[in-house]
């Protein structure tokens, strides 16, 4: 009884009960997308409830509790969950984002509705056990549990080449993932715990080893966030999938890699990561540029969007990797920040579709006259994703930057190129979402289909505005959000500076 | 004269109990007449007594007919597999036999005695006691594969079967001369005290060895020894493809794991390159031709040569003293785990099955999901099970693998065995693709057996995992008698 009422474990598994319901329900349509979004408000609710259990101040794991669950075989493996700083607003960004997209499918998905519901709210306990387990075997289970969901919202409810992107996106997820789980079995072997609060506090691993085992890791990792150049699963992925599959998976999904990254790269392997930073950053600059300068050669906003996901998630990883706490502070809010903003992409990109069918950027042109509710929404959000000060990117970005710089003058870094060319990404990024939104709403109506468009109405309003709450609010009051991952932040930025002292 | 004494049958007894009641049925058989449930009815009784028997004798550790038949922690485990596959086989058969016209009541009986010979082997502890249990394993096996006649395919599965067969047993024998050339006895503790005491030509030993595992390389489609599998899995009726997947496979590993690990561990320097080698080519080949193929019952059919590979993972490292047991229990626990999502797989394919060897290609699986959800996601675990995706018993079972392969220090076999899944994932994912997200009308019979049987193997392979606490213990307990 007292594992059912830890606090993780009921936020983890809490829409278990809405797919168990559902599986009575039968195949009453209406009712199975009001018992998902009920579900998904309810664990939302559950996990405000865990953030008021949460002591900001405490820089350790809280909420834990560890139950041996295989100890035969001289296996060492528990059933293990903690939340911490470094997880908490991703955790917040999960069960604040699933009910949004649910909301979004109420005319997008006509077919096999409570199918859709069940595996979407699975996908949602898989996402919250990679967040909150604290055993590599638990971890690993979540993690690739996460990929089943998935594969089945792009392949069933996607586009036309929904098979071919389903599979791609499962096989590229899985090439990763069993290098870690090799990674993983060698730790279990030769630190003799899977556990990870116990394998910090060994903290032995040899500087030789701890290069392989990171390239393990970052295998797994990098595929998924996914860094350049193993994203080609990802345009296909997103294009394909239904707009709630797009939102979680930039929203959610990629924050899997680079939660995966901080969590175990930086504090299992602190070594190599302190030797490894500007190789990693030379790849999320290039990423940032390159996914920038992609951008904006696409056709159809869905791809525009995609692409620049890669470019973002490049600022990301550069701010994990200057190692230093303000760009592992701005890296964590620019998580949080991308999953908002893309997400509300997605959701403006899904919008038109759902009226229009298609989404490439010449069908439109003259919206801001037919829809001006509509064109504000994307003005703010397109602000937003660019990192206009005020709005949410800003701050995230500029923290990052600061951090970069910080790394490239004797720190982990050891160049301030990267800031300077990071910094150019900016400007790149300003260049495609002002070129996209030119192209949608501004100048003539050119193509008279456009002409009877609907703007939005209440529900779709109602989706967007707690995101332009959050847009606003961070861009202009970020402390509460530092302030929650700040103390777990400083800790952890202590390890790379004994790692740093040879 | 006393050949054997009480104390031997009372060692032996479960096998010398499902021997003769498989003798008895053979009479029964006869009399049957026209009562069609009679024969599956007493072999499940008599399969199910010996698992009784079988659990009564967990923990037991003793030699018996002077060392050439043990009884240990492992050949429980491995018998209680088999009677656990026996006893699917006939859930799987009963209906599906009537439904495609070929119902005889000797096939029960034929299955019992294969099945006891396929016990023999994992108690085996002497050369010519092997090569007796494979025979006696083997010849009610081709019988049965030919068992869909006048079906020309099964008849010529049966055939084919049956000529290589042969063909692997004369290897075996060979081998075994040579072992016994080198050391002037079969008993494997015979051989373990020979090879120590030092021999005059161990070369004769290292050949025995390797033809030894060519004869069972054979029996658990080992590349390059896989080649009659896919015509035989593809020619025999199902319900024989199922039963011959499992227990054939899980004999012959049984008497590989048996052999190797008891009695060669002295010339592993030799034998373990063969097998490395083996064992990647097995990986690598199976899992490619997989991909390739549009019907179902072959592309499971490689998809178990894969397998015969990945359990082969365990067994190269078999001459590392420190990581013997784990190289045990590992196979031990991934056979386990093949075990379920095989006979699900299995269940899923004959409730497909229009008539003898029609309905089998990828594209008659279209729309299961709509036409038939239970199926199309029992069938999904079992896929998601053989690809060793959580949360499955053969996620577990790779784990457990892949630490026996690291611990032995083989660190590019893992990567290979890494390769081979990702591979894997892609055909197994293929039939996923085809069930959930493609249209169409697939024709399921839905017969209760097939259903539950495929029911009740999900619910395990996942709940077993979660749960996989005792299955572990009990594996890692299984231990190998050594001399």
């Amino acid at each position: 009884m007292e594992f059912l009422l830890q606090p993780l474990n009921v936020l983890t598994f809490s829409p278990v009960v809405g797919v168990l319901v559902l599986l009575f329900l039968g195949k009453r349509d209406g009712l199975s997308r009001w018992v998902a979004l009920g579900t998904s408000l309810v664990t939302f609710g559950i996990s405000l409830w865990v953030l008021g259990l949460f002591n900001a101040n405490d820089p350790g794991l809280q909420l834990d509790f560890a139950y041996d669950w295989i100890q035969a075989a001289s296996w060492n493996i528990k059933y293990a969950m903690a939340i911490d700083g470094l997880s908490i607003l991703l955790v917040l960004l999960t069960t604040f984002l699933t009910p949004i997209a649910i909301l979004s499918t109420w005319h997008a998905v006509e077919e096999r509705v409570r199918d859709f519901m069940i595996f979407f709210l699975l996908l949602e306990v898989g996402m919250l056990g990679v967040f909150l387990a604290q055993d590599l075997f638990l971890f690993y289970i979540f993690w690739e549990f996460t990929l089943v969901p998935m594969y089945f919202l792009i392949g069933i409810w996607g586009g036309a080449q929904r098979m071919y992107a389903a599979i791609k996106f499962f096989l590229y997820t899985m090439a990763g993932s069993i290098l870690m789980l090799l990674a993983i079995l060698w730790l279990g072997i030769n630190q003799g715990t899977f556990h990870l609060p116990e394998l910090l506090a060994l903290g032995n691993i040899p500087a030789q080893e701890q290069f392989w085992l990171f390239l393990a890791f970052a295998a797994a990792f990098a595929i998924k966030v996914p860094m350049w150049p193993l994203h080609s699963w990802l345009p296909d992925a997103h294009v394909q999938a239904p707009t709630a599959g797009s939102v979680i998976l930039a929203g959610v999904l990629l924050k899997l890699g680079t939660y995966g990254f901080l969590r175990f790269n930086l504090q299992l392997f602190p070594q190599a990561a302190v030797e490894l930073a500007p190789a990693m950053a030379t790849l999320a600059v290039i990423g940032i540029v390159y996914g920038a300068i992609v951008s904006y050669s696409q056709k159809d906003v869905k791809k525009l969007v995609a692409y620049s996901s890669i470019s973002h998630l490049g600022f990301v990883m550069l701010g994990l990797f200057a190692l230093n706490a303000q760009g592992i502070e701005g890296a964590i809010l620019q998580m949080v920040n991308h999953g908002i903003s893309t997400g509300a992409l997605f959701l403006i990109v899904g919008f038109i579709y759902e009226r229009r069918h298609t989404r490439e950027l010449s069908e439109f042109g003259g919206l801001w006259s037919i829809m001006p509710v509509y064109a504000v929404l994307t003005l703010i959000v397109s602000l937003s994703s660019m990192g206009l000060p005020g709005l949410n990117g800003f701050v995230g970005e500029f923290t990052i930057l600061l951090g970069a710089w910080g790394a490239g003058q004797g720190g982990a870094l050891g160049s301030i190129w990267f800031t300077v060319f990071a910094a150019l990404g900016v400007i790149l990024a300003a260049v495609y979402m002002l070129y996209m939104f030119q192209k949608m709403f501004l100048g003539p109506v050119t193509v008279k289909a456009n002409e009877a468009l609907k703007d939005l109405s209440w529900r779709e309003l109602a989706i967007m505005i707690p995101l332009l709450v959050l847009i606003f609010w961070i861009g202009l009051y970020p402390k509460p959000f530092f302030a929650l991952m700040h103390p777990a932040v400083e800790q952890l930025v202590t390890l790379f500076q004994t790692a740093a002292i040879p | 004269m006393d050949f054997f004494s009480s104390a031997d049958l009372i060692t032996a007894l479960p096998l010398v109990f499902l021997t003769g009641w498989a003798c008895i049925l053979l009479l029964v058989a006869a009399f049957a007449g026209k009562r069609p449930g009679l024969l599956p009815a007493l072999s499940l009784a008599g399969l199910l007594a010996t698992a009784y028997l079988l659990v009564s004798q967990m923990g037991l550790e003793a030699e018996a007919f002077g060392g050439m038949f043990v009884t240990d922690g492992f050949s429980t485990f491995i018998n209680l597999v088999l009677a656990l596959g026996g006893v699917l086989s006939i859930a799987l058969s009963y209906d599906y036999l009537q439904r495609m016209g070929i119902a005889k009541p000797e096939y029960y009986v034929l299955m019992l005695f294969s099945l006891s010979g396929m016990m023999l082997m994992a108690s085996a502890a002497d050369l010519i006691v092997v090569f007796l249990a494979l025979e006696l394993l083997s010849i009610p096996l081709y019988v049965l594969a030919a068992i869909g006649r006048p079906d020309a395919r099964s008849e010529e599965a049966g055939l084919k079967y049956f000529l290589l067969g042969a063909f692997a047993s004369g290897f075996l024998v060979y081998g075994i001369a040579l072992v016994y050339g080198a050391t002037g006895t079969t008993l494997l503790s015979g051989v373990v005290a020979a090879a120590a005491a030092g021999l005059e030509y161990p070369i004769y030993l290292v050949l025995g060895a390797g033809l030894i595992l060519v004869g069972l390389g054979f029996k658990v489609a080992a590349v390059p020894f896989h080649m009659w599998t896919p015509d035989v899995y593809d020619g025999s009726p199902t319900s024989v493809t199922a039963f011959m997947a499992v227990g054939a496979k899980a004999a012959g590993f049984a008497a590989l794991l048996r052999i190797f690990v008891a009695a060669f561990p002295s010339i592993s320097e030799q034998i373990t390159p063969v097998l490395f080698a083996m064992c990647a080519a097995t990986l690598i080949i199976g899992n490619l031709l997989a991909i390739s193929q549009s019907n179902v019952k072959r592309m499971l059919a490689y998809s178990s040569i894969s397998h015969a590979g990945f359990i082969l993972m365990a067994v190269v490292a078999y001459g590392n003293d420190a990581v013997r047991f784990d190289v045990v229990s590992s196979a031990l626990f991934y056979l386990l785990g093949f075990t379920f999502a095989s006979f699900g797989s299995w269940a899923v394919v004959m409730a497909m099955e229009k008539s003898l060897g029609r309905g089998l290609d990828f594209k008659d699986y279209a729309g299961l999901f709509r036409r038939s959800p239970g199926l199309a996601i029992a069938m999904l675990v079992f896929m998601l099970s053989f690809a060793g995706v959580p949360p499955t018993l053969g996620f577990a079972g790779k784990f457990y693998l892949f630490r026996a392969v690291l611990e032995g220090g083989y660190v590019w076999l893992a990567i290979v065995g890494v390769v081979a899944s990702l591979i894997s994932a892609y055909y197994y994912l293929r039939l996923v693709v085809v069930m959930f997200m493609q249209d169409g009308e697939p024709e399921v019979h839905h017969e209760p057996m097939l259903k539950i049987t495929a029911g009740l193997t999900a619910v395990a392979t996942v709940l077993l995992f979660i749960f996989s606490e005792p299955l572990f213990a009990w594996a890692s307990q299984a231990l190998l008698r050594i001399f």
